[in-house]
């Protein structure tokens, strides 16, 4: 960093006078909206990245002390091994979707997004960054849930591309729908109920602790509209080559997902909905 | 001639309220130009919208000739806004927030002008302080450096003065004085008159979401025809004198004249009554005495 230039007695502005910045001069805000949005999670990673990663830790030494030898889902894999990919995933989805609307509502509360609305961002721009730093924060909570069980456990690693397409998927899918949650939201109870009566109900039930064929045949017919089911199976495939259903059928439903979302946000954005109303 | 910024017929409604009846207004290249008109006016609905934050439901609105909805890039590249609302970012230092403020408008190594635009608002020494800790009037700096990171022609400051005290005032107003000099055009909102008065060539004013005066500052005091007679003396005035007068809250006496030659009309009846004068000035009327009668001739509610 620079210290203060030396200032000359009438130092000059040097912007020459009433010239405007004409189409060739317009660089774009992206690089920087996207650096700001994965600084701001860093720059508070004991409560962003740390603490999830202990969360998980603990719901893995928690469900294995429990399940470990009682529950065999895949022929030779242990309980403890399954629920990895599971507790990886869960922690992906759920600190990918807290990044983006809690970036947002925050901002929005403290009125400090007129610094973000103010510049040249098309909404392009603004989805992508906002986007591309909760898949940041997503996969680095997951690596690190990852790391830290396998002193446990480790799962074997037999299709790891369609694992890391499924997180970046999953992760991408959960920040847009975070960033819906933060455009949407006027205040933090709005984040804190579409989180507690949306995103954690439907983590849970998705199969992160148990394969759905253990479920009664309702619960197994229901699981399947639930769009997690298929990111953390489509996940888990990744990791045993073994999944409920076809990785393939995952991703359409988890692509198909994440297309159909991106594209209605950026509808949403383009009209400046709650942003600029 | 080529417009700052062009408003025309620009409406806009929340709910019943009528914020905005059809402003048309329009800011020469160079101008330091005030917009001024009480709480509730449209002001900052009118900024809003020239700022793209908010989005007119009729009419247009031009920056440096770029419309700010079909042209919004070029528009906002244009345009340096410093909102009213004492706003920061709890995350980042002052250096490093305007960095980011730099970056936003896609300019990277402008560390320069940065330090620069820090210098000048005396900011240098909380370059690296957490904005989170700095005061409200710091605060304040810290916004206006963010407005100005990229240089903008046009330059808007909301009651950028609201709450602060006079040092910053003094600073601020030379800074900008020169950034106007050297070439930007300035518009400002403010409710002291009296920096709008020394500061600004021209003068719109804004009630109920219409513009009702709009002329050269000089022009706009020359409008106020007459003077005022500020006058305090040993006893009382006689009764029929003292009626048309205002009595302050120094025993002074305040009389408003339509013309000098009824300065004499005064006079007479207080020598008549053998009254000793202890002071006396003749005043010309100042900025806010032209608003208070526009504000109070221009009607309520103007075209819903």
């Amino acid at each position: 960093m620079s210290g203060p230039v030396d200032q000359p007695a009438a130092p000059p502005v040097e912007r020459p006078v009433g010239r405007p910045v004409a189409t060739a001069e317009l660089h774009s805000g992206f690089r920087t909206l996207l650096y700001k949005e994965m600084l701001r999670f860093w720059k508070v990673s004991a409560q962003t990245v740390t603490a999830p990663v202990l969360t998980a830790l603990l719901y893995l030494l928690i469900f294995s002390h429990v399940l470990e030898g009682r529950v065999q889902v895949y022929d030779g894999v242990g309980y403890t091994a399954f629920l990895i990919p599971g507790l990886v995933m869960m922690s992906v989805l759920q600190n990918a979707f807290a990044n983006s609307s809690s970036s947002l509502i925050q901002s929005k509360v403290t009125g400090n997004l007129v610094f973000v609305l103010l510049p040249p961002i098309s909404h392009l721009e603004f989805f992508g960054a906002y986007v591309i730093a909760a898949v940041v924060r997503g996969l680095t909570v997951g690596l690190g849930v990852l790391v830290v069980t396998m002193l446990f456990a480790v799962p074997p690693l037999k299709a790891p591309l369609w694992a890391l397409l499924f997180a970046v998927l999953g992760s991408g899918l959960m920040g847009a729908v975070g960033l819906f949650a933060g455009i949407w939201a006027e205040k933090f109870d709005h984040i804190a109920a579409f989180q507690n009566f949306f995103i954690l109900p439907a983590t849970f039930l998705s199969g992160v602790f148990y394969s759905i064929h253990s479920l009664p045949p309702f619960w197994q017919a229901t699981s399947r509209f639930n769009p997690f089911f298929y990111m953390i199976d489509g996940f888990r495939y990744g990791f045993f080559g073994v999944s409920d259903v076809s990785p393939w059928l995952s991703f359409v439903v988890v692509g198909g997902s994440f297309a159909a979302i991106s594209l209605a946000i950026i509808g949403l954005l383009k009209r400046g909905y709650k942003l600029r109303h | 001639m080529k417009y700052a910024i062009q408003a025309s017929e620009v409406k806009k409604r929340f709910g019943t309220l009528q914020a905005l009846g059809g402003v048309d207004l329009a800011v020469e290249e160079g101008e330091f130009f005030g917009l001024l008109g009480p709480n509730g006016a449209g002001k900052t609905t009118l900024i809003s919208i020239i700022a793209g934050l908010t989005r007119a439901d009729a009419g247009s609105v031009r920056v440096m000739g770029y419309d700010v909805v079909a042209d919004y890039r070029l528009a906002r590249r244009n345009l340096g806004v410093v909102p009213q609302e004492l706003v920061f970012d709890p995350f980042f230092t002052v250096r490093e927030t305007l960095r980011i403020q730099s970056g936003y408008f896609g300019l990277r190594g402008n560390d320069k002008w940065i330090d620069e635009v820090m210098e000048h608002l005396d900011l240098t020494d909380k370059a690296d302080v957490n904005t989170r800790a700095l005061s409200g009037g710091m605060k304040r700096r810290v916004l206006v450096a963010q407005a100005l990171v990229h240089k903008p022609p046009v330059i808007v400051l909301d009651e950028p003065t609201a709450g602060v005290d006079v040092e910053l005032r003094q600073t601020l107003w030379q800074f900008i004085a020169r950034l106007n000099r050297a070439g930007h055009t300035i518009v400002l909102t403010t409710h002291y008159l009296e920096e709008a008065e020394s500061l600004c060539n021209r003068i719109a004013m804004l009630k109920g979401g219409a513009v009702v005066a709009l002329d050269k500052t000089a022009d706009l005091l020359k409008r106020h025809a007459g003077a005022f007679l500020r006058l305090k003396v040993r006893g009382e005035l006689p009764a029929d004198l003292a009626a048309r007068a205002i009595r302050d809250a120094g025993g002074a006496y305040r009389f408003q004249l339509a013309n000098y030659d009824e300065v004499e009309a005064v006079l007479a009846p207080v020598r008549a009554a053998g009254l000793h004068i202890e002071e006396l000035q003749v005043q010309t009327p100042d900025l806010e005495d032209v608003f208070v009668q526009v504000m109070a001739d221009a009607p309520r509610q103007v075209r819903a």
